[in-house]
């Protein structure tokens, strides 16, 4: 048996004390998780009923009302954002994957992962510039292109990730049988790597579907009903912020609400999309 | 090792030479075609990430001009920020922004990186996936709904006992002096704190995830403790990495707008305690940029966007330069 010294017994504390320090700190990121869900949830569903899914807001000074509008004038933005963020990111993912190996390609990932940190409200600013003061007016449009350009880098270096991961085999195997390279590409390699690319594509989804900053200069927000995609449409994260900031009681109550129905409704999209990917695809290796 | 029966020696079969002759072994000119065409149309996708940037900076020079050939330079030094007057100085919002961000990065660096440290080096494997899966969470929880949670929750929890107790004990510091408001400085620092761990600890537990097994095996032979390991072989190997992500996570700080906007109090004042009110970039341009009069006035603030799109760019640049020297080279979890 070694002899038990002072040193090493203080080794062991500093072992035991960094261990609990690492614990400690475990915790202490995991408690605002929990705090936050519980005061969504608390405050939150009190406030959810029927008409809050089914109305306007009301003016101030009336209570009840809800978020009707803000709902479906999300679902367009978003809607209007993955048409223009999906392919272009899928598509330059492909592209680095499969035909980024040079310096051009490291140029375009650089680009790309500097892009992800680029301030939301930037963008805001580009958009503003681009398409509202062209257009003459705010639309769902505007605030649909703002998010998608913010999807493309996201869904481009996750879709290179996983095209990466696909066995090389198998590329050469649909090669050797005489497939030309963009068939193979896309009914073979895209096809294993299926379930990570729609990973991808929801996680970036999920960042911007709760993006206020981008919307306030672009799709501005309404306080009624605006389904044309070339009016000022009502966003969710919008209506929750303007109710938030706002002195009023009844407005604040509306604002967790909203935030819970929010959360909810990225959650239910994102499984949603994810259950009716897997099923009837092969398990690949993603 | 068990070994099967052995297999009785193969007679190679004789390929058939007139059946291989009749079959194409390579398809013509037209496949070459719309493999060229397919290659074009994924290099305009990658190329669109390139035009955004180029469009970015187009748009933000362009429409800050005005402001560029009146102030120049002493836009960022100047601190008197007067939208009447027709003065513009930038420096009360960067102050309020590398003072929120640093002391968001004071909270969530040790938080996060012992939780990274954690995850890949002490925990036990079941619970791995699990830690993992719910810091990945707080990064899903938009923005707005952080603020929304700070105003209520946070900035009164701050204002009746954290605050109280930090001017307490550490008033002599001038940092926690003044009247505490619960919303402001420290508030919008605390807050952001929670909102960088997510993406310091998952970029952190990637880069130390590439620190090669045998480092650990060597420092565990040669008879260290286990924390002793992770200090010699494993934090060590990853510094340039972690560096990455904090600085990674300080871009992210730089430019979050909502969750500021809501609770640091918006007020364009230079104060040293971090009870008092504050003004970052991003929440002026949140504020004020649609109630904007006058073209000086909008010019000023995209000005203030374009000084934080460089500052963003070259931090995430040399976060990423530096994430790249740890884990490229390392055997990736996809390779292994």
């Amino acid at each position: 048996m070694p002899k038990r010294s002072i040193r090493y017994w203080w080794r062991e504390l500093a072992d035991r004390a960094a261990t609990a320090l690492a614990v400690l700190a475990v915790v202490l990121v995991l408690l605002p998780l929990g705090a936050v869900f519980t005061y969504l949830v608390m405050k939150g569903i009190g406030s959810l009923n029927w008409a809050f899914l089914t109305q306007t807001p009301k003016p101030v000074g009336e209570s009840g009302g809800g978020m009707a509008n803000a709902i479906v004038g999300s679902g367009i933005i978003l809607a209007i954002a993955s048409a223009i963020g999906v392919p272009l990111g899928i598509g330059s993912g492909i592209y680095l994957a499969e035909y980024g190996r040079g310096r051009f390609g490291d140029v375009l990932r650089f680009t790309a992962d500097v892009l992800n940190g680029v301030p939301s409200i930037v963008v805001g600013i580009v958009v503003y510039g681009l398409v509202v003061v062209t257009q003459k007016h705010f639309s769902a449009f505007a605030g649909g292109i703002a998010l998608g350009i913010m999807m493309i880098p996201t869904i481009s270096r996750a879709t290179e990730e996983v095209l990466l991961m696909v066995p090389n085999n198998i590329r050469e195997a649909a090669l050797g049988l005489g497939i030309s390279r963009w068939r193979s590409t896309l009914s073979i390699t895209l096809r294993t790597a299926y379930s990570g690319v729609i990973t991808g594509v929801m996680l970036a989804f999920a960042r911007v579907a709760g993006e206020t900053a981008p919307l306030l200069f672009t799709a501005f927000g309404n306080q009624f009903w605006s389904l044309k995609p070339n009016q000022p449409t009502a966003a969710l994260p919008l209506q929750i912020f303007v109710y938030a900031i706002s002195p009023f009681d009844e407005w604040h109550r509306l604002a967790w609400a909203g935030a819970l129905v929010l959360i909810a409704l990225i959650m239910i999209a994102v499984t949603a999309v994810r259950v009716v990917a897997a099923r009837g695809m092969l398990k690949g290796t993603a | 090792m068990k070994l099967g029966p052995i297999p009785a020696p193969r007679t190679p079969t004789q390929p058939d030479l007139r059946v291989e002759k009749r079959i194409p072994l390579i398809r013509e000119e037209p496949n070459r075609f719309a493999d060229r065409g397919f290659e074009f149309l994924m290099l305009a996708c990658g190329l669109s990430l390139l035009v955004i940037v180029g469009l970015t900076i187009y748009e933000l020079v362009d429409k800050s001009h005005l402001s560029l050939q009146q102030f120049g330079w002493r836009f960022f030094t100047g601190s008197n920020w007067d939208p009447v007057a027709g003065d513009f100085g930038a420096l009360p919002f960067i102050y309020g922004t590398v003072v929120s961000s640093l002391v968001a990065l004071v909270i969530a660096v040790p938080l996060a990186v012992g939780t990274a440290v954690f995850t890949t080096e002490m925990c036990p494997k079941p619970l791995r996936g699990p830690i993992s899966f719910l810091t990945e969470l707080l990064a899903a929880i938009p923005s707005v709904v952080y603020g929304l949670w700070a105003i209520f929750v946070l900035a009164p929890l701050l204002r009746n006992y954290v605050e109280p107790f930090l001017a307490k004990y550490f008033g002599w510091t001038g940092l926690f002096s003044g009247p505490p408001f619960g919303i402001g400085m420290l508030a919008a620092g605390v807050i952001l704190a929670v909102m960088i761990v997510p993406i310091i600890s998952s970029i952190t537990r990637e880069v130390l995830v590439a620190v090669p097994q045998t480092q650990r095996e060597a420092a565990l032979a040669l008879g260290a403790t286990r924390w002793e390991m992770i200090r010699i072989a494993v934090l060590r190997n990853a510094r340039a990495g972690i560096l990455g992500a904090i600085i990674l996570g300080l871009g992210r700080a730089l430019g979050e707008t909502m969750t500021v906007t809501m609770v640091i109090g918006n007020r364009p004042e230079i104060a040293k305690s971090l009870f008092a009110p504050g003004y970052t970039m991003a929440s002026v341009i949140a504020n004020e940029f649609t109630e904007a009069t006058g073209d000086l006035y909008l010019s000023a603030l995209v000005h203030i966007a374009l000084g934080l799109f460089l500052v963003t760019i070259i931090v995430n640049a040399l976060a990423q330069l530096l994430i790249w020297t740890v884990t490229r080279g390392a055997p990736s979890r996809a390779n292994a």
